[in-house]
């Protein structure tokens, strides 16, 4: 097992280092950052000065040769429009996105498996016919429209939920959460329910189709042979069968939704990186670009990784592939 | 004793089909003493393994039980509420299945997946449902079964699973075991092993089994009684010695002729010719008509059944009684 991760994170180095180059010629090539920072009727001097300051009169490769320099040191560079260090800029946006992420996918899946393996069990019932219903729904209409009915409705009409922002956050190790206040969970509602809605419909349809598949087994066939009841059934057996693939979404999910909730980020301004990364596209901002870029493919790798502990906690039969 | 164990009168079993209703079970009846093993021959489809679901009250909707009366020990089961047919259901009788690999739970540890059979008919500590699971594992023949507790199926070879299911199907000490194909999914050598165990286990703890086959060589070994089935019906019932030395029905006839223990060497395979018939077009009167040998314009009608002893057949011209 030990084994298996270190192989994983040697792995891991090799995807950084091709991502590194990836994401820093493709930031390469979207703009020069140099006519968006400075105005145009500045003079030949200061615009050169300002090209070398950023280093970028140097080539291609001896920029990103500076980079992966520095990089081995932990230093990401500074943000050409905030003068500040990169990592420490994106960590103070990381937790807002975190705690509206895990809000969202959590609900997301905590309501959504229960009901979807509901509509597996019964699934001419009524009740499973609404909830597919809302599921398709919940797949097909776009985010941002969504974002913004439930700010028409929640906000504008009725004015019981904040429209945007954070609200009021309370320290823990250091950093503001919004989940630790009641405040804060009144701003989170709208943008975590934004999100969540997509994940809901996924989450509904995996376990309604995983349980489906499930009940027509022979494990369920003897389980109830055994005079087990419906509820040890689905809560003891077909739970534990279908967990693989819902811990697998589960995680792709999390690291998508964390790298991009911006069209939420930005409906509800909830201060987090997804708004950072469009701004600093905007203003082709490339240290920050680079890191955020970087950071989330260093979260896929790293959520990659545990969901394949998970499994192997899940399924024993992968124990005894793991272990050889 | 007052009276058999299990009489199934008249038991019709019935799946509504885009194609039409197929019938799966017709009219069938038979009896098991207590402590009995009376086996349960027939080809694929015969409707033996829809039988053995029907007395467990196991029947998938839109299948249904139309007709008909179970009663065990002479408390009627057909139309209980599925509560008390749950209750009933691994307490009073339990079934295990052809393919141990399909009906164990591959994700559970074979103690804890026992312990739900338990805990399903009554509130035991889990120290004391463990030990339980031990000693029914032991009976069963699996050495060293405290310890093999918390091992997974996959951690089995095929012989010990089918053991564990079989010890789960023991473990609340039910008066009647339906045993569907049990030893089909193993090796031959493990399935006399299994053959001989069963045996001494049904002697020993006093347990009825009715021993689902489409081996008349394993039910000849085992069973005291037999019945074979066609096209969801009973076509021949009685002693297993004296059936199999005097079949009365043609298709049981034909079934001996067909074992490969009977062929000359060098010679094909005896066999019964034409296939069995569609459940959907089943022939007026006697459905093994149209390939039996001794049919005529009298098969046309359906036999009813002739009693002769504890013997019973159906047939308008059945092999005569042998000379002794």
């Amino acid at each position: 097992m030990l084994g298996f991760i270190i192989q994983r994170l040697l792995q891991a180095v090799v995807v950084m280092m091709i991502i590194s180059v990836l994401v820093f010629c493709g930031v390469y090539a979207v703009g020069n950052p140099i006519d968006v920072l400075i105005s145009p009727d500045a003079t030949q001097q200061i615009r050169e000065e300002a090209i070398r300051t950023y280093g970028l009169d140097q080539p291609l490769w001896k920029q990103y040769l500076d980079f992966v320099g520095r990089l081995v040191q932990g230093d990401f560079g500074r943000s050409f429009v905030f003068g500040s260090p990169v990592l420490p800029l994106i960590l103070s946006r990381l937790p807002a996105t975190l705690e509206l992420t895990l809000v969202a996918v959590v609900g997301a899946t905590l309501v959504g498996v229960p009901l979807g393996m509901y509509a597996g069990y019964k699934p001419d019932s009524l009740a499973a016919r609404a909830i597919m219903g809302i599921s398709i729904l919940g797949f097909s209409v776009p985010t941002f429209w969504i974002g913004l009915v439930l700010i028409f409705i929640f906000a504008v009409q009725f004015g019981i939920l904040p429209a945007g922002s954070r609200g009021e956050t309370r320290e823990l190790f250091g950093i503001s959460w919004s989940v630790l206040t009641a405040n804060g969970w009144q701003h989170l509602f709208l943008p975590a329910l934004n999100l969540a809605l997509f994940k809901f419909a996924m989450m509904v349809r995996l376990a309604r189709a995983g349980t489906r598949e499930i009940m027509l087994t022979d494990t369920v066939k003897f389980a109830r042979a055994a005079g087990e009841s419906e509820a040890t059934i689905l809560r003891r057996h077909v739970l534990r069968l279908i967990a693989i693939p819902i811990v697998t979404v589960f995680g792709l999910e999390f690291g998508s939704t964390l790298a991009f909730a911006v069209v939420t980020e930005t409906i509800f301004s909830w201060p987090g990186v997804g708004k950072l990364i469009i701004d600093s596209i905007n203003t082709l901002d490339r240290p920050v670009m680079v890191a955020y870029l970087m950071l989330v493919a260093f979260f896929f790798i790293l959520i990659n990784l545990t969901i394949d502990i998970v499994y192997v906690a899940l399924d024993p039969r992968l124990r005894l592939r793991a272990a050889s | 004793m007052s009276g058999p164990l299990l009489v199934v009168d008249g038991l019709t079993t019935e799946f509504p089909t885009r194609a039409g209703i197929v019938r799966a079970v017709r009219e069938v009846s038979f009896h098991v003493e207590a402590g009995e093993i009376l086996g349960l021959v027939g080809e694929s489809g015969s409707g033996k393994s829809v039988t053995g679901f029907s007395i467990l009250g196991l029947i998938d909707p839109p299948g249904r039980i139309t007709g008909g009366s179970v009663r065990l020990a002479g408390r009627e089961l057909v139309g209980l509420p599925a509560r008390d047919l749950r209750a009933m259901r691994g307490r009073e009788i339990a079934m295990v299945f052809q393919d141990p690999a399909a009906t164990l739970n591959p994700v559970l540890r074979i103690g804890d997946q026992m312990a739900l059979a338990i805990h399903a008919h009554e509130t035991v500590g889990a120290a004391a449902a463990r030990a339980r699971v031990a000693e029914v594992l032991t009976l069963v023949g699996i050495p060293d079964a405290a310890r093999r507790l918390d091992a997974y199926p996959h951690q089995f070879s095929g012989g010990m699973r089918q053991r564990v299911a079989i010890a789960t199907a023991l473990l609340n000490r039910p008066k009647l075991i339906i045993c569907d194909e049990p030893t089909t999914a193993l090796d031959v050598s493990v399935q006399a092993q299994i053959l001989t165990e069963m045996r001494a286990l049904a002697r020993d703890t006093g347990t009825a089994l009715i021993w689902i086959s489409h081996d008349l060589a394993t039910v000849s070994s085992l069973a005291s009684r037999i019945i074979v089935m066609y096209a969801g019906r009973v076509i021949e019932e009685g002693p297993i010695r004296q059936v199999l030395s005097a079949p009365r029905h043609p298709y049981t006839r034909g079934l001996l002729d067909s074992l490969p223990a009977k062929a000359v060497a060098g010679k094909d395979l005896m066999q019964i010719p034409g296939a069995p018939p569609s459940m959907l077009a089943l022939p007026p009167g006697c459905a093994f008509a149209p390939r039996c040998l001794r049919a005529d314009a009298a098969c046309d009608a359906e036999p009813t059944p002739t009693v002769a002893g504890d013997r019973r057949w159906r047939c308008h011209h059945p092999h005569a009684e042998p000379t002794s």
